[in-house]
């Protein structure tokens, strides 16, 4: 069985020295270790430099590393993340940064047509070791334009690997596996676990992540808590909700096993599976779309394997196909929050 | 300029303050000791336009409610000079049922169907969608003109090239205009924009290009007149840039770090100065700009009273209005 990045923290603390960190301080000392260790790395993005990233995801970085490698760019996505794309053709790997992932409608064509099709059309001969961050997620009324994941549909897309990490811990791990990764990959990082001061965090946004080089596998999901009576599969945000919600049903004499999935491509298959089998139920959270994305793929892979592993029919809670809302009580109407997963995990159990 | 068109000018100028100033207050009012962008009556991103009242009231006077502006992230003051309704324009920042989207836009997504107006949070966004009303105008046989407007960010992105290529190619009756304010975000103009005037770009595309370097509303009104009414003609686009001044952060909660010439930002507010100016010349006294302020503040304290007595949506419809 798979631990969390946290537990996987403090359990390799006899040999391993951790400190207290935010999500994005971890994901920045990531990014500087990498930065250190191979000339090839750089940075570009909109506000990375001066300002450090609108949700302190390169804080400190220009001045460590000056503005040859941390490089702020025009409003031009299609430009320099297609020239992220070059650079990392030719050998270098580059981090772009596009603030939110709702504004990846402007510079599509880069990443689903480019960046993601190069290794296969040119039959494996051209590499694009590149990584592209993002903001994602919603919950404090930034409305239709810059409260979307997405991850579905990346994920949908073949050629990128796509993750996203929930914790401080995995959110180091993952970022020096991603900037390591001979292929694309998408990290998407959800503002409401960076531990901004602005911001209503969520307190496991800050936690123990190891001091030296730390490693999460791509691809790699995590037990986050293990229990036996039914599976949530979610990811990012969702997982700590689904946490708090495990937390209390454990007084329902109910017990959740929390799969935190940490990257849906490539999706740790077999992790889903040992789960359900374990439970028997299923409940996917997913903090994107319900059609036709991450809820409907996760159920389809247990389907596909045994759909008498389920006891239960499989429950999905999601955004209903709806753009996010901007009114407070509208938002948390389509957000799976805490209450949704609440009733989903009463209603998978019969009860 | 006459005495009236001056007069007007400032008047707008003063609505668009008063009306930045108190949702400045309203948006801060329950997010203290500790700000929380998620947190109060209006939550949320908060992109307000102080210092920018020139190119709104400028541009706009040539309007009527049958021409269309398409705004951006930063949409009040456009929204305010172009006669967009206040009252349902505040209660949608405040996210409530009488707001111009029953509560599911928020500030960032006005839109007023009277007097063709929209904005949009996706930089540069705006100018597609105004070619096509002004090919719907066109088509009508109609006078009407489209006004599209970003910050000079903005014009780094592909959609402004492309929307200028077009228009252009297609004669349409649109003012391109760029509010120079020198900072996307944390970056400066001289760091996003390899030239230093925006309004050389619109000989790359065949049309007139106008700069207007000083911030000044009579300016803008000169230089919009005759863009305004070239698209009218029908003789096609124009570009109109105003190097303008982001009084404020980029966002309500913007630290400004960044930000290297905050020390000359008081001397270069446009209101005192346009009121000053009028003052030298005997346009204005005490007693005029008291009341054009208190008729203003009495506006938008209206406005405020409003939204805040609208009633919240219901949750239960949350799902609704996605088709027609
Ligand atoms: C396509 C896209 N990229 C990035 C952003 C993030 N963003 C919002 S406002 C802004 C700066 C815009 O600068 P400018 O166009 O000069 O307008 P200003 O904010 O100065 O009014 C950026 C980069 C966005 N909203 N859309």
């Amino acid at each position: 069985m798979s631990l969390t990045g946290a537990a996987d923290a403090s359990h390799a603390s006899a040999s391993t020295t951790t400190r207290k960190l935010s999500t994005s301080k971890a994901m920045v000392e990531a990014v500087a270790a990498e930065m250190e260790r191979d000339r090839d790395v750089f940075v570009m993005g909109e506000d990375v430099g001066a300002y450090g990233g609108i949700f302190s995801s390169t804080t400190g970085l220009l001045d460590r590393f000056g503005p040859q490698r941390v490089v702020d760019t025009p409003i031009s996505e299609s430009a320099f993340i297609g020239a992220a794309i070059g650079a990392a053709v030719e050998g270098m790997r580059p981090i772009a940064e596009l603030m939110f992932v709702d504004f990846f409608g402007v510079c599509m064509d880069q990443i689903y047509n480019h960046m993601a099709k190069i290794h296969y059309e040119s039959g494996g001969n051209v590499r694009v070791p590149m990584v592209l961050t993002t903001a994602v997620g919603g919950g404090y009324s930034d409305g239709a334009q810059h409260s979307q994941c997405l991850w579905g549909t990346f994920a949908h897309l073949p050629g990128m690997k796509v993750v996203a990490p929930s914790n401080p811990a995995d959110a180091k791990g993952l970022m020096t596996s991603a900037i390591r990764d001979d292929n694309p990959v998408v990290y998407m990082f959800h503002k409401g676990i960076m531990g901004l001061p602005w911001m209503a965090k969520n307190p496991r946004s800050v936690g123990p992540v190891p001091e030296e080089d730390h490693e999460v596998p791509i691809g790699k999901a995590a037990i986050a808590r293990p229990g036996t009576d039914v599976t949530i599969a979610t990811l990012s945000l969702s997982v700590h909700h689904a946490l708090d919600v495990a937390d209390e049903l454990a007084g329902d004499d109910i017990d959740c096993e929390v799969v935190d999935l940490r990257s849906l491509v490539p999706l740790d298959t077999d992790t889903i599976l040992e789960s359900v089998g374990r439970t028997g139920r299923l409940l996917v959270v997913d903090e994107d779309y319900r059609s036709f994305g991450v809820s409907g793929e996760i159920i389809a892979r247990v389907a596909e394997h045994d759909p008498g592993m389920l006891s239960a029919p499989p429950v999905r809670v999601a955004v209903p196909d709806v753009p996010i809302p901007y009114a407070r009580g509208l938002e948390d109407a389509v957000l799976p929050t805490s209450e949704r997963i609440r009733t989903a995990v009463f209603g998978v159990m019969g009860r | 300029m006459d005495t009236a068109t001056r007069l007007d000018l400032y008047r707008t100028m003063m609505l668009i303050r008063t009306y930045e100033e108190a949702i400045l207050r309203e948006y801060h009012a329950d997010k203290k000791p500790v700000f929380d962008i998620g947190a109060g009556a209006i939550p949320g991103e908060m992109h307000l336009s102080a210092g920018q009242e020139p190119v709104a009231a400028g541009v706009c006077a040539h309007l009527t409610s049958s021409d269309a502006v398409t705004a951006t992230h930063r949409p009040h003051h456009f929204a305010i000079a172009h006669g967009v309704d206040m009252h349902r324009m505040t209660a949608e920042i405040f996210g409530r049922v009488d707001g111009l989207g029953k509560g599911r836009g928020g500030h960032m997504h006005l839109f007023d169907p009277d007097v063709h107006f929209s904005c949009s949070g996706i930089i540069a966004e705006g100018y597609p969608p105004a070619l096509g009303q002004a090919m719907a105008f066109q088509r009508r046989g109609t006078d009407a003109v489209a006004v599209a407007v970003t910050g000079e960010g903005a014009a780094n992105q592909g959609a402004f090239h492309e929307s200028l290529n077009l228009a252009a190619l297609w004669k349409l009756p649109v003012v391109f205009v760029i509010e120079d304010n020198e900072w996307g975000i944390s970056v400066p103009r001289s760091a996003s924009t390899c030239v230093t005037s925006n309004a050389d770009r619109a000989a790359g595309y065949g049309i007139p290009g106008t700069r207007v370097e000083d911030n000044s509303v009579e300016a803008v009104h000169h230089a919009a007149s005759e863009a305004v009414a070239r698209a009218r003609a029908g003789d096609g686009p124009s570009l109109l840039e105003v190097h303008t001044l982001r009084l404020w952060g980029h966002f309500e909660g913007d630290p400004q770090a960044y930000r290297h010439d905050l020390d000359g930002v008081p001397g270069r507010d446009p209101l005192p100065t346009y009121e000053q100016k009028l003052r030298d010349e005997g346009l204005l006294d005490e007693a005029a700009v008291k009341s054009v302020a208190a008729d203003a503040s009495e506006r938008v304290e209206d406005a405020i009273t409003f939204a805040r007595r609208s009633p919240l949506p219901d949750p239960k419809e949350a799902r609704d209005l996605v088709f027609a």
